[in-house]
């Protein structure tokens, strides 16, 4: 019952901010988010790890009520957590109260709506993590659209119309073409449920039938093209990324926050739940193109990072590139390859969130993002900049913090990796991105934060408050904590993807 | 005579007859409202007369909502009950499209309040109301093509009066000119039909008429005109291609409670009259004289493919969804194209699923044309650029709005999203995967002219003054809400109102 008590908290949460003043809106939903944060720590300190939800390991606080019939099939309340859910689950408690925190600054009209809105999108993403059957997911899946498309579309930049727009229907295209490939799965299986967990296993029995003239084995590719298709987008990697950068720059901070910390990893928690853990026989069919993609996302999305002049729009590129390491260790189909994907899941959330944070903090003082426009502003907001300088070192995969972990971890599992052919030549040339992040990370951090003091807009320059470094520290605080003992959340991740690989008959 | 109509005679006619109390209280609410303008015409108030209306129209949709609960009619207590020697019938279908009507009319009829408030005469706008709901009702009810003509020129006749109801204004008399001559025609037609298909079945009352047809011999010819002109006197009512241009011009210029009562209430009594008259008269038809669900099916796809492709190029909000609404009428006509010859429970899930996305149609396109009704109310204009930031001084209603416009583009998040799944799923199911296709296409393409609406009332920045939103209409506000809410709750409510739909379609064709 604690995850329908936390649902239930956050909508009634969303429905309350909706109703207050302005005023008192961002106080307000600060404090109500705090309590899904305790809620999930609670879940992670009650949590037993027993492998996977989806492969018949055991679900923890699970709850299953039948809802509704269509033509035969079950549709049910069908929630749980396993190993790979559970720390998504806390990493969007965790960076929700943040980003509400980091939008006390930038935000200053319709709050009420704001934070309303926020706190929706928070549950809905909740939501989309614990949901184990289909229907119940895909509701909340496309649910989260609804409020990011309002966030981008009223309290965006100069081109938010477009920017909101291109999001809602390149995701809205992607989800029904991801639907129909799915639902001529289920049709095609003797299952009476859109539970899960019975698809999994019915899959994985072999039991696949006919689709109309279509073949079993071909179906199964279908699936598999149609569904990975749907989830690239959300991802976002090569060449189906082009949305993002548009809604990067145009969302205010604390919405790219949530967009690159909890909502690219709807993506890839997507194809890790339905593509890999369902049809891991497919996967390897496409290993090497998919391979390719995520070496393309990785090398392509670093070297536009490299040519843009817009801090924002830097990150957002580098979220493309470490979005395709997680994608790399998920078709090495390894232990350590797709346990470090998941890791890196949530490392990346800490990171780039940690990242649009800062620069948004810079933002909020400089009223420019443009790289050529500053210069030496270590001298006049140091912790801030500092800050900036640790995310970036954290995004460089510096050691004792979590995103060395993660990648540490896909690195070591894509080199081994049986399932993608010539994984030795993929690893190397997806490390080859690394040098890169460095290079640009490390460029636009000395033009902008060092040297002598000089900034072409006419506003004071101060020192952010604290309740604008406050989320940054927290964020740093987390992000080494991974980084030190990642086993907080590596050892249930592990617990919950091996047994995938043993589905996928990849022996260890 | 059918055991069925034997049965009948035994049952009590005084007990029976009181399972028609949500049409006579209706019918008692329009005679009320009437009597009250008589008694005291000089003080017309309002507040008096929507109130009756109101209150009459709750105990209806109380009273329908009970004895859909209780099973009044429905199979497990024992099957439909027949009135009038097998004219009339109380089921599960009847039930249901009933409260559906009387859900309508109550949210009309409360928007209308403030819509109403300066008024010359509200008792008539009312009482016409109220009579066109009785008789959709009645129509819902209607077991013989008799009591199936006179019941739906009982609906189209106040019908015709309330979309002209604004005299002074151009395009509302023009509107209800134009629906009345094409009503006229079509009724023409129905009841030409009716008298062919009486000439080779001799008999009126359709479940004879389903044992008759097979038995019409070198008469099949006649039979399938009267049935192919019958579907057309249909076709007029639910806006379906090719009866369909009286609609954008009659909701477009109509008061917009009008407009919301006839694009969900009217176009749901067409459906529920096509529903019963094809599936429990005309199926073996099918074989003999004329393919009629290959006919539906034709039109579902032109209709879907028009409707939806006409809205995406309107500029003026009203006109647009009066577009999506024939789209709509393609959507519900699924329902009737996926009737085959040999009925069976895949069809009856087909037709269940139409009449629950009308149920929610009911809802979600009744709540767009009030809202609009406010916007006519605060007087900003018509166009995409007039409702610009609306939301800025009214989020709302705008948040209504918002949940209307995805909910009828069948974004998954409301209950518009389950009605239109399994309505593609049950066509799929039997065997019609192209009449799912198209809709599901056209689906997508709808999210485009939805989400202009959507976009210009939070995204876009206002253009003109909108001091006039600072009053807060209540009852319209009430209505609108209402609808919102109703909507929402019936994505996770949905279950009962699928399996209530199913079960009735499934007893009309047993």
């Amino acid at each position: 019952m604690i995850i329908e008590a936390l649902l239930a908290f956050t909508f009634a949460a969303a429905l309350l901010v909706f109703a207050v003043p302005n005023k008192y809106a961002a106080k307000l939903a600060f404090g109500l988010s705090l309590v899904p944060i305790a809620g999930s720590l609670y879940m992670w300190w009650a949590f037993e790890s027993g492998g996977n939800a989806l492969t018949g390991g055991d679900i923890s606080f699970e709850t299953a009520v039948p809802w509704l019939e269509i033509a035969g099939y079950e549709l049910q309340w069908f929630v749980g957590l396993d190993g790979i859910s559970l720390p998504l689950v806390v990493l969007t408690t965790f960076l929700s109260a943040l980003a509400i925190v980091s939008a006390w600054t930038p935000i200053d009209s319709r709050q009420s709506q704001f934070y309303g809105l926020m706190l929706l999108m928070e549950a809905n993403l909740i939501g989309v993590f614990v949901a184990l059957d289909f229907f119940l997911w895909f509701i909340f899946w496309e649910a989260v659209l609804v409020p990011m498309y309002f966030l981008i579309g009223v309290w965006g930049g100069p081109r938010r119309k477009y920017a909101a727009i291109k999001f809602f229907v390149y995701t809205n295209i992607a989800s029904l073409v991801m639907f129909i490939g799915f639902m001529m799965l289920v049709f095609s299986l003797p299952v009476d449920s859109f539970g899960l967990p019975e698809i999994t296993q019915s899959l994985a029995a072999g039991e696949l039938g006919d689709f109309y003239w279509l073949g079993a084995e071909t179906l199964a590719l279908v699936a598999f093209a149609a569904m990975f298709i749907g989830f690239a987008v959300k991802v976002p990697v090569f060449p189906v990324h082009t949305w993002l950068p548009d809604a990067h720059v145009e969302a205010p901070t604390p919405v790219s926050v949530m967009l690159a910390g909890v909502l690219l990893k709807m993506g890839t928690y997507a194809l890790l739940r339905f593509n890999f853990t369902m049809l891991p026989e497919q996967a390897s069919f496409f290993a090497i193109p998919i391979g390719i993609i995520a070496v393309i996302s990785v090398i392509y999305g670093a070297m536009l990072a490299l040519a843009q002049t817009d801090l924002k729009r830097i990150v957002a590129y580098s979220s493309v590139s470490s979005m395709g390491y997680v994608i790399l260790g998920l078709i090495a189909f390894t232990e350590f390859g797709v346990g470090g994907a998941t890791f890196q899941m949530v490392a990346h959330g800490l990171i780039s969130g940690l990242m649009f944070m800062a620069v948004g903090v810079i933002y909020n003082s400089t009223h420019t993002r443009i790289v050529s426009d500053m210069s030496g502003l270590a001298d006049r907001m140091p912790v801030a900049v500092w800050i900036l300088v640790a995310g970036a070192f954290a995004y460089m995969g510096l050691p004792l913090m979590a995103g060395f972990a993660g990648e540490f971890f896909i690195f070591a599992g894509s080199f081994g990796s049986t399932v993608l052919p010539y994984a030795p030549v993929f690893t190397a040339l997806a490390m080859f991105g690394i040098v890169i992040v460095a290079g640009y990370l490390l460029l636009a951090m000395q033009k902008t934060l060092f040297g002598p003091f000089r900034l072409e807009t006419d506003y004071e320059i101060g020192r952010a408050p604290l309740h604008d470094i406050a989320p940054l520290v927290a964020l740093l605080a987390a992000i080494i904590l991974l980084g030190v003992v990642p086993s907080l959340f590596f050892d249930m991740i592990l617990d919950a993807t091996v047994p995938i690989l043993e589905l996928g008959g990849v022996d260890q | 005579m059918s055991a069925l109509a034997l049965q009948l005679e035994q049952t009590n006619w005084l007990f029976a007859s009181w399972t028609l109390a949500p049409v006579l209280l209706l019918a008692a609410t329009a005679l009320a409202v009437l009597a009250i303008d008589s008694i005291d015409p000089d003080s017309r108030s309002n507040s008096i007369l929507a109130g009756t209306s109101a209150v009459g129209t709750l105990a209806a949709l109380g009273v329908t909502v009970w004895y859909l609960v209780a099973g009044t009619g429905q199979t497990d207590a024992g099957g439909a009950i027949s009135l009038f020697s097998g004219a009339i019938v109380v089921d599960g279908m009847s039930l249901f499209f009933t409260a559906i009507f009387a859900s309508v009319a109550l949210l009309v009829i409360v928007a209308s309040y403030d819509y109403l408030a300066d008024d010359e005469n509200p008792a008539a706008f009312y009482s016409l109301l109220l009579f066109a709901t009785t008789a959709m009702a009645l129509m819902a009810s209607s077991n013989s093509l008799a009591t199936v003509f006179i019941s739906l020129e009982m609906a189209s006749l106040p019908s015709y009066a309330l979309v002209a109801y604004l005299k002074d204004n151009r395009g509302s008399v023009e509107g209800g000119l134009k629906y009345f001559l094409i009503g006229a025609v079509s009724s023409a037609v129905l009841a030409f039909g009716i008298s062919l298909v009486y000439g080779a079945t001799g008999t009126l009352l359709l479940s004879e008429i389903a044992e008759e047809i097979t038995n019409v011999d070198d008469l099949s010819g006649i039979l399938g005109v009267g049935i192919l002109m019958i579907a057309g006197g249909f076709a007029f009512k639910i806006a379906s291609v090719p009866f369909h241009f009286w609609a954008p011009e009659a909701y477009e210029g109509a008061p917009a409670p009008v407009s919301a009562f006839l694009s969900s209430a009217s176009k749901a009594a067409g459906f529920v009259v096509a529903f019963r008259v094809f599936a429990e008269a005309f199926v073996p038809a099918m074989e003999i004289a004329i393919d009629w669900a290959l006919l539906f099916g034709i039109l579902a796809v032109a209709t879907m493919t028009l409707g939806n492709f006409a809205a995406a190029t309107q500029e003026n909000v009203k006109r647009m969804l009066a577009y999506s609404s024939i789209g709509h009428a393609g959507y519900g006509l699924i329902g009737l194209a996926a009737i085959s010859a040999g009925a069976t429970d895949a069809n009856a899930a087909v037709m269940g699923a139409a009449m629950a996305h009308l149920l929610v149609y009911g809802f979600m396109n009744t709540g767009a044309f009030l809202f609009i009704a406010m916007v006519e109310y605060w007087g900003v204009g018509r166009t995409f650029d007039d409702y610009a930031g609306l939301s800025q001084k009214a989020p709302m209603a705008c948040v209504a709005m918002a949940v209307f416009m995805f909910s009828l583009a069948g974004l998954p998040v409301f209950g518009g999203f389950f009605s239109k799944y399994f309505l593609f799923a049950g066509a799929i199911n039997a065997g019609f995967w192209w009449l799912a296709a198209v809709g599901a296409i056209t689906s997508a393409l709808s999210l485009y002219y939805y989400s202009r609406v959507v976009k210009a009332l939070w995204i876009e920045e206002p253009n003109g003054n909108l001091d006039a939103l600072d009053t807060k209409p209540t009852g319209l506000y009430a209505a609108v809400i209402v609808a919102a809410v109703m909507t929402i709750l019936l994505l996770p409510g949905f279950g009962p109102v699928i399996e209530t739909a199913e079960a009735a379609a499934a007893a009309v064709f047993a």
